[in-house]
């Protein structure tokens, strides 16, 4: 199989509010920066694919406007999906392993400050049975936290504890939204606080893959993608045991998690990853996901858990699941990481999990 | 870089109403909510889901055998909800929950209406509080209520799923509510509009001026940093004749809808041309923008009298 690697990662200063740039003007200067990292021009970039949702900021076909921070034209080679740019990272990667392309762009953007986010995502559930509803995006995570803290999983102290440990990191994150010392907070949808929430946040992300060599030549120490799989489960919440996550767990296994060095294979340790970036916007998704991924035994204690500061420091929907890649690879190109896990996830309670397994260069 | 003056917002209402049809599961268990009966529908492992399927979530197999059972169940999840949003079951604080109904294997996503936090816990038993007026959607299920009743003693029965007038279909009426912001170069766009100036955006890579700008050139990919001014006349570069009057446009039929190349600009922008039959319209036509009192933008744009434009001269903004 081709290697391929991530060889650029580039994000906006994720913001409560963005109005006084439209959406291309918020992507095109992460776009330039992510570029400028490997010296390619857009032209030069075999294939670009990115990550958006119209339903965010209320403009239809905002992904075609976006296209204009690239340089479309003489025409490139380009698609887009609907879903999280991670989603468009994974096809990007697939065009490159079947050898139709050498390099590729992937971006994505959301800006959740024109709308209100919480009820733009009820839009996306069961048209029948749910969306009539409008059961809002925290509210359908409370009902998987109260699981968790029924089933003796997690307590409101541990999801704090999860909240503070994540706005810590980020404060050394140039990028995030939220840094430092977050209050608790209110009760916005019991047991969830809003310090257990993400923020609502506008943002932009992009990476740049490369295959073999090529990727050697753009960087020092490319981020090579060693297995890439996403699973889905079924979409109704009330099918689902919500303490559990085994699509992430499936993702995990086919892209080589579990089988790497001192993996559990039925011994109960994490494998042998030094950092995770886990894409929970809520503090009681990344309960379920540190379970699906056996992080939580004693040898999960020396792996880093979102050094960024994860969604709950900034959460650009649309981006936020790219941004856990990038923010992989980005330690492993700066020597801070030698082999990471990064995970995306769309949908509610977790319902749609992508695992990346990166790793540096032997050294 | 050209000053940056205050951005515009407007607000922007978005309403999808969605007509879906159902599926035969999902038309029985609809139906039956309008006449207060609750179908589920068994899997080939003896699961009985609801609310109902048309395929099995493990297998994806064809499911069809309907059984009826209680408005009576068990809370396996909540969550309280202290600040109702539009749209939601109830107005006033409740807890969302997702209730497993007596002979059910799955659980139910709805309102509960309680007092309070206190009063909710997850294994309580409720019931289903019908709507007073029903029309076969999952909100015929006003909410659940606490409910002292005891599980029923026998197992569901089947259900043949047959009621007159059968619902087929439901619409979907969805609002969402936002604030639109154009963005830096969009507002300076507009706001020199305002003042009836039309005001492009150049390309500092290839010296191309668009109008309307969006900040950046989708040929370069890079933003556009200088504000021109063109105009405000123009040459019509092509145009269709409209003969289908819009909904809500009091424009009388036919007219002409036509791309327009402002003298300076490197792209068209489209606007109805008037003052001249439409039948006379033609490329090169050269035009002008006529204005409103109080408008924000050319209403329309006329002739101008001056011999047509040479082709070319805009055949390459065509």
């Amino acid at each position: 199989m081709r290697e391929v690697a991530v060889v650029a990662f580039g994000q906006s200063r994720h913001v409560r509010d963005s109005a006084e740039t439209s959406e291309v003007e918020m992507l095109m200067p992460v776009l330039h920066d992510v570029l400028a990292r490997t010296g390619l021009t857009a032209g030069e970039i075999d294939f670009t694919c990115s990550g958006s949702s119209d339903y965010l900021a209320g403009r239809a076909f905002s992904f075609t406007m976006a296209l204009d921070g690239v340089g479309a034209w003489p025409p490139i080679s380009e698609s887009h999906v609907e879903m999280d740019g991670a989603w468009a990272l994974y096809e990007a990667w697939v065009k490159i392993l079947t050898g139709e392309a050498e390099t590729a762009l992937v971006y994505a953007y959301g800006k959740s400050s024109p709308g209100e986010v919480r009820d733009v995502l009820t839009r996306q559930l069961d048209p029948y049975y749910l969306a009539p509803l409008w059961p809002d995006s925290v509210a359908l995570a409370a009902l998987q936290a109260r699981a968790l803290i029924d089933a003796g999983l997690t307590d409101e102290r541990q999801l704090a504890g999860i909240a503070a440990r994540s706005r810590a990191a980020a404060a050394d994150n140039p990028y995030a939204q939220l840094r430092g010392a977050v209050p608790v907070g209110e009760p916005l949808a019991a047991p969830l606080h809003t310090g257990d929430c993400p923020p609502v946040s506008d943002g932009a992300a992009a990476v740049v893959l490369a295959a073999g060599d090529t990727a050697r030549r753009l960087t020092e120490r490319p981020a090579w993608i060693r297995g890439l799989d996403h699973r889905v489960e079924a979409h109704s919440p009330g099918v689902r045991d919500l303490t559990d996550s085994p699509s992430t767990r499936l993702a995990a296994e086919r892209a080589g998690y579990f089988a790497l060095p001192h993996g559990p294979k039925g011994m109960g340790g994490a494998p042998a990853v030094d950092t995770v970036e886990l894409h929970a916007p809520f503090t009681s998704q990344e309960v379920v996901l540190r379970r699906a991924l056996n992080l939580d035994g004693p040898a999960g204690a020396d792996i880093r858990i979102n050094p960024s500061g994860g969604a709950l420091a900034a959460n650009p929907v649309m981006a936020a699941g790219l941004i856990r890649i990038g923010e992989a690879a980005a330690r492993i190109q700066r020597g801070e990481s030698q082999r990471a896990l990064a995970h995306a996830t769309s949908g509610p309670c977790l319902q749609q999990n992508l695992v990346a397994v990166l790793e540096g260069e032997a050294r | 870089m050209p000053e940056v003056p205050e951005v515009l917002t407007a607000p922007l209402v978005v309403e999808f109403p969605f007509t879906r049809s159902l599926g035969p599961v999902q038309s029985a268990f609809l139906t039956g909510l309008r006449e207060r009966t609750v179908l589920g529908v068994t899997c080939q492992d003896g699961r009985v889901l609801v609310p109902p399927v048309e395929y099995d979530p493990v297998t994806a197999e064809e499911l069809s055998d309907l059984v009826e059972v209680a408005p009576t169940g068990t809370v396996t999840t909540w969550a309280w909800n202290p600040g109702p949003r539009r749209g939601q079951p109830l107005r006033t604080p409740f807890a969302w929950v997702l209730v497993r109904l007596d002979g059910a294997d799955s659980a139910l996503l709805h309102a509960l209406d309680a007092p309070g936090p206190d009063a909710v816990r997850t294994g309580m038993r409720v019931r289903i509080r019908w709507a007073a007026e029903r029309t076969g959607a999952i909100t015929d299920i006003a909410c659940f209520e606490p409910s002292d009743d005891a599980p029923p003693a026998t197992a569901p029965v089947p259900h043949d799923g047959e009621f007159a007038d059968p619902v087929t279909g439901i619409t979907a009426p969805a609002r969402l509510d936002y604030t639109y912001a154009p963005g830096r170069a969009q507002s300076r766009y507009l706001r020199a509009l305002a003042d009836r100036r039309t005001v492009g955006e150049r390309c500092p890579a290839c010296r191309k001026v668009y109008v309307p700008p969006r900040g950046a050139c989708p040929t370069c990919g890079v933003a556009t940093d200088a504000q021109v001014e063109v105009g405000p006349r123009g040459t019509v570069t092509t145009f269709c004749i409209v003969n289908i009057k819009a909904k809500n446009l009091d424009i009388e039929v036919p007219y002409v809808y036509a791309h327009i190349a402002l003298d300076g600009a490197d792209l068209a922008l489209h606007a109805r041309i008037g003052g001249i039959p439409y039948d006379r319209v033609r490329m090169g036509l050269r035009v002008e923008p006529v204005w409103t009192e109080g408008g924000r933008f050319p209403d329309h744009y006329r002739p101008t009298g001056e011999p047509d434009a040479d082709y070319d001269s805009y055949k390459e903004l065509i």
